[in-house]
């Protein structure tokens, strides 16, 4: 973990570094004169040689410190603190979603195996992968929002909403502690559309699990024991099959955390939606080379944690995997 | 002269008749390929893609690139089939030709990826020890960002083009293919024949890519395929965040970022290059899950 971090860290340079892009250049414009553009370049620490700002760097990251983002100006922990917690409540509604429909799809599709309800699920799930998110996003945002107006458009709050007192950042989280219902209520109808597009991009994979899974655990000789105990066949699919084919399930949230923080970047930038993705978008649209050192960085890391916890998950349900 | 020939013939039985069971099994997969629906459906779509991309410049009726201010955001009629854009440019001929742009894409990055990650996974799982240990460690670090996201990192700071997209994508997403070849290369190489090619005294280059590294292809354009689909959505994505391929190239993705500013009023701009993404990208996940049934070994039979 310790060594893909610091790996992680230098692939990151090497993209910010190595590679030809011009941070100073695009902070100043193309026609600074050469004093100014070798003081910026001094200030920033940019002649030093390769080595010592990675030295510089790694330094920095041990001691918690991302450097100063050239665009807000603030560092960039501080942005990622700003930034983060409405990623993390987008990413959590989309899994809540996914997961459902995902779950629903798949044991629909195993118990009805090769019918039409089977067909039309398989079918469902993958147009919902196949679909890109940021179109997916603006054609709802069009029928829901310009066309229907059911649904408000972009951001996290509609204008006039009084947001509530920023505690853990969540906005739907602060406003429930703060008691701030008429900002929880905005807030929810806000958050509906990029989770719905989000959850259903990321809904195909954990469909096709679940059935491919629970086709297996309906094989299985206890089932048919408990068939033949005379049990329904609800509660066979539920009580029985259902708890044993959702293991493998649960690893597979932690790969789709992973999508979701991918299709997060391009779904926010399409609601407006204040979050690390759409603060990435925006750093690397100006090169702000901090800002995107660590952004991409926290992602990286949050990403491989969340890995991390789903292997520790699995052990803990599926005793078999315990040793 | 009659002899030889006779005796290729009886040569060419022979191949045949050792070959048997692998024709048998590919006669089994194309039956099953066959029975599979959403395969077929998925093919049909590519087929379909990649005719349109071989002879999109017959098919286009208009200039895809230059503008033509006096035709400006038409609805689609029968002139425009998709309607024009805010430069007047016709939208129909643009997915056309983009259908051309896509899939270098998917061809490129396929050959550059699939092939680094053949190559390294093969070397990998054939050297073992600190080899494998090296280039599995380097596989784990690209493996934890979110493959977009790295993407877009390569892509902005190589600069927003065509070449670099398909540098950047490439570069991703090579992982995936060095870890299956790794792990076909290290089942493969304590087989007996390599035993016996090794005693023949072959070095270690010939048997790796003559002998090994064949064996590792199927699995290999299994995976390409069905990474296909991921490939165009994340240039399309690339594209629509403007990082990736430029305009005036008619990119699907950047024409669906061209209409962000007029989906309002002109809805179209935007919708019909999506719908071509999502077709696409629909077929190759409806083969992607059909190959993942026939895989199946439990469906085999």
């Amino acid at each position: 973990m310790v060594l893909v971090l610091f790996g992680v860290s230098v692939i990151v340079f090497f993209i910010v570094h190595v590679i030809p892009a011009d941070p100073v250049g695009a902070l100043l414009g193309g026609n600074a004169p050469p004093q100014l553009v070798d003081q910026m370049k001094h200030q920033l620490g940019l002649d030093k040689p390769i080595w010592a700002q990675f030295g510089d760097y790694m330094l920095g990251i041990l001691h918690g410190n991302l450097g100063i983002s050239l665009k807000s100006n603030r560092p960039v922990t501080q942005d990622i603190a700003e930034y983060f917690p409405a990623t993390l409540e987008l990413a959590i509604f989309s899994i809540i979603i996914s997961v459902a429909l995902g779950v629903v799809l798949g044991i629909l599709s195993a118990v009805y195996r090769n019918s039409w309800v089977d067909h039309f699920s398989r079918i469902f799930s993958i147009l919902g992968v196949s679909m890109p998110v940021f179109w997916t996003g603006l054609i709802l945002l069009l029928i829901f929002y310009y066309i229907l107006g059911w649904l408000p458009g972009t951001g996290q709050l509609s204008l006039f909403t009084i947001p509530p007192h920023r505690i853990t950042g969540m906005l739907l989280l602060d406003s429930i502690l703060t008691g701030n219902w008429e900002a929880f209520r905005d807030g929810l109808a806000h958050i509906i559309l990029p989770a719905a597009v989000l959850g259903y991009s990321a809904t195909a994979s954990i469909a096709r699990i679940t059935r491919a899974s629970m086709l297996d655990v309906l094989r299985q000789d206890f089932i048919r024991t408990a068939k033949a105990k005379g049990l329904s066949g609800r509660v066979v699919i539920y009580r029985h099959a259902l708890k044993n084919a959702l293991i493998p399930v649960v690893t597979l949230i932690g790969l789709t955390f992973g999508s979701l923080l991918e299709g997060a970047v391009l779904t926010e930038t399409i609601f407006g939606w204040p979050g690390l993705g759409r603060y990435i978008v925006n750093a690397l649209l100006v090169l702000d080379y901090p800002a995107i050192m660590g952004g991409t960085l926290f992602i990286a890391l949050m990403y491989s944690l969340a890995n991390l916890i789903v292997d520790l998950t699995y052990a803990v349900l599926d005793p078999r995997m315990r040793i | 002269m009659k002899s030889i020939t006779i005796e290729k013939r009886g040569k060419l039985r022979d191949f045949i008749a050792r070959r048997k069971p692998i024709i048998e099994d590919w006669k089994h997969t194309l039956y099953l390929w066959k029975s599979t629906k959403l395969a077929m459906i998925g093919t049909v779509i590519i087929v379909i893609f990649i005719l349109i991309a071989i002879f999109a410049p017959i098919i286009v009726p208009y200039d895809p690139i230059s503008s033509n201010m006096s035709a400006r955001l038409q609805p689609p009629s029968w002139d425009h089939l998709f309607g024009t854009d805010q430069f007047g440019r016709d939208i129909f001929s643009r997915v056309i030709v983009g259908s051309r742009i896509e899939l270098w894409i998917i061809f490129l990055v396929s050959l550059i990826s699939g092939g680094l990650g053949t190559f390294l996974g093969v070397v990998a799982g054939y050297f073992g020890k600190f080899v494998d240990e090296i280039i599995m460690r380097i596989t784990d670090m690209f493996l934890a960002f979110p493959s977009l996201v790295l993407a877009m990192a390569f892509a902005a700071a190589l600069g927003p083009s065509l070449t670099n997209t398909i540098i950047a994508i490439s570069v991703v997403g090579w992982t995936v293919f060095a870890r299956l070849a790794r792990a076909e290369a290290m089942k493969i190489k304590k087989q007996p024949y390599i035993e016996a090619i090794r005693a023949v005294g072959a070095g270690n280059s010939r048997i790796m890519f003559l002998h090994v590294l064949p064996m590792c292809l199927s699995p290999v354009l299994v995976q390409l395929t069905l990474r296909m689909g991921t490939i165009i959505l994340t240039a399309a994505g690339l594209g629509f965040l403007g990082l990736g391929v430029r305009p005036p190239l008619p990119e699907w993705g950047s024409m669906v970022s061209d209409g962000r500013s007029y989906l309002v009023a002109q809805w179209w701009i935007s919708t019909f290059p999506g719908i071509a993404i999502a077709f696409v990208v629909l077929g190759f996940n409806f083969l992607g899950d059909g190959i993942r049934d026939i895989m199946d070994p439990r469906l085999r039979r």
